[in-house]
């Protein structure tokens, strides 16, 4: 028996892998600790109840708590935030109200996607979530695009945990004070509140396609809160297995795999990503390649893939049209809520229409692939 | 019947010159719920070491070598449907595939089970 590698980010070179605040939590939850962007992280619990498929559909039916603490937070401010975070992000922060979340992309030069990430506007400046693996590459970049006078804060003892699912808000409620109720919140809104008396920025978001939130609270008291969660009979400790599973059955794609500096915004499926003033304005990194991707489309598409049977298709397998090799599978795997295995591959444009037949080469099989819209599993944000 | 180890955590029982393979309880421990097992074809002749199956998890896909050399003769139709037979029975029910053996003596190089008892522990 020897596994293939999948969905495991770049190891970080030569460096022994980091303890996350809530490293001996996880622990004593039964958590099977794999190494994850660079951290020991829980892959999913070894309990009557855990292991990925059960923990999957938990979280789609009740609620799961998910540490994400690997992520990368950060806060910039200073004089000129908004026009210097413009120059450097394709977003408008005009229409970006006070505690309101967004999502946009680290663009290189060429428009390659470097990173994808969150962006809230909070207190006189702005909050990043950025991904694990790529956080010290995002942070060098972003200070290199921003000016001396606009300050980035990595807020790197600051833990961060998403609490998803259908009885999320009850779970959390049951906690929260603040001077706004916590319904006051609807997806991508975020404020502060007090969470079992701990101070808390707490925003309804997250990777798995239901409603929920995410909840960034200094990391001393990030077993206080995990145990208080945890405690309410909806919630669960969730692993980066069912993660990865969840957010690929919501369409969500995966940094490093679903997308990389070799795709840009438009091929991705990501243009929601650049707001409709800087499609026309431009401005930022890579807005050359990336407005002439709009106006002329690209060769390639990302798409959405369903297989017959039981025999899953993972990243790296070729998609082909009768002879012809016509793609390549990014993401792929059993999904648990649909009991059939799904995928998302590049395609060529040609072959990119939803209903379009097309075989995935796997093991030496071809195995008969249609590709679908994309979320797979309808999302439930609480808009 | 006599059940020997492999260190890729196969298991094979042996009777005369067939034998039955599976994979430990440890293994789909380690592997977390079986989604779908590719079965060798019946007739097939194989050399110990081969990747002869692979079993997929949500999490990957795993091969599978078998512990001997021979000729599949049957394979164990009832995973087709029920793939997660091998999380639930892994050392029974769960098994596999059987085999005719060309050699016998290729199961000298195999662990009994206190060996890869201790062998398993020392992961």
């Amino acid at each position: 028996m020897s596994d293939y590698p999948i969905n495991d980010d770049e190891p970080v070179e030569d460096l022994a892998p980091q303890l996350l605040p809530l490293d001996a939590w996880h622990r004593g939850k039964g958590g099977r600790m794999v190494e994850f962007a660079g951290y020991m992280m829980p892959v999913q619990y070894d309990v009557e109840g855990g292991g990925i498929m059960a923990e999957h559909l938990w979280t789609r039916e009740h609620a799961g708590l998910f540490d994400v603490s690997h992520m990368g937070q950060i806060y910039i401010s200073g004089e000129g935030v908004e026009p210097a975070l413009e120059a450097a992000l394709p977003i408008d922060l005009s229409t970006l109200k006070l505690g309101s979340v967004r999502y946009s992309l680290l663009l290189d030069e060429e428009g390659g996607i470097l990173d994808d990430l969150m962006v809230t506007r909070w207190g006189t400046g702005f909050y990043l979530v950025v991904n694990g693996a790529t956080k010290w590459d995002d942070i060098g970049t972003l200070r290199e695009l921003l000016p001396d006078e606009v300050t980035l804060n990595h807020l790197d003892e600051t833990a961060l945990l998403a609490l998803q699912g259908p009885k999320a808000f009850a779970a959390l409620e049951r906690h929260v004070e603040g001077e706004t109720p916590l319904s006051v919140l609807t997806f991508m809104k975020g404020a502060a509140f007090k969470l079992g008396g701990i101070d808390a920025w707490i925003s309804r978001s997250g990777y798995t396609g239901e409603d929920g939130f995410e909840i960034s609270i200094p990391g001393e008291s990030a077993a206080q809160i995990a145990d208080l969660l945890c405690g309410e009979p909806e919630v669960k400790p969730i692993g980066l297995g069912a993660r990865d599973s969840l957010r690929l059955e919501a369409g969500l794609p995966l940094y490093g795999h679903d997308m990389t500096p070799e795709q840009g915004p438009v091929d991705a499926g990501l243009a929601f990503g650049i707001n409709k003033r800087r499609r026309t304005e431009g401005g930022f990194p890579g807005a050359d390649r990336v407005l002439r991707d709009f106006a002329e489309g690209t060769a390639r598409r990302r798409v959405g893939l369903t297989l017959e049977g039981r025999m899953a298709a993972r990243e790296g397998a070729k998609v082909v049209s009768g002879d012809k090799e016509i793609g390549v599978v990014t993401s792929g795997g059993f999904s648990p809520s649909l009991q059939h295995p799904i995928a998302m591959a590049y395609v060529d444009t040609a072959h990119a229409a939803d209903g379009t037949a097309l075989e995935l080469e796997v093991r030496g099989k071809r195995l008969p692939a249609k590709v679908v819209p994309m979320p797979f599993v309808p999302h439930r944000y609480h808009r | 019947m006599t059940r020997y180890f492999t260190e890729d955590h196969e298991w094979i029982d042996v009777e005369g010159d067939l034998g039955t393979v599976g994979i430990t309880d440890y293994a789909q421990g380690q592997l977390g719920d079986i989604t779908f097992v590719e079965l060798p074809e019946k007739g097939a002749a194989v050399t110990k070491g081969d990747s002869v199956s692979v079993v997929d998890s949500v999490k990957a896909a795993s091969d599978i070598y078998t512990p001997a050399s021979g000729t599949i003769t049957e394979v164990n139709e009832t995973l087709a449907d029920e793939p997660e037979l091998v999380n639930t029975d892994a050392e029974v029910g769960g098994w596999l595939y059987r085999m005719t053996l060309s050699d016998a003596a290729e199961l000298g190089s195999l662990m009994d089970e206190t060996a890869y008892k201790a062998y398993v522990e020392s992961l």
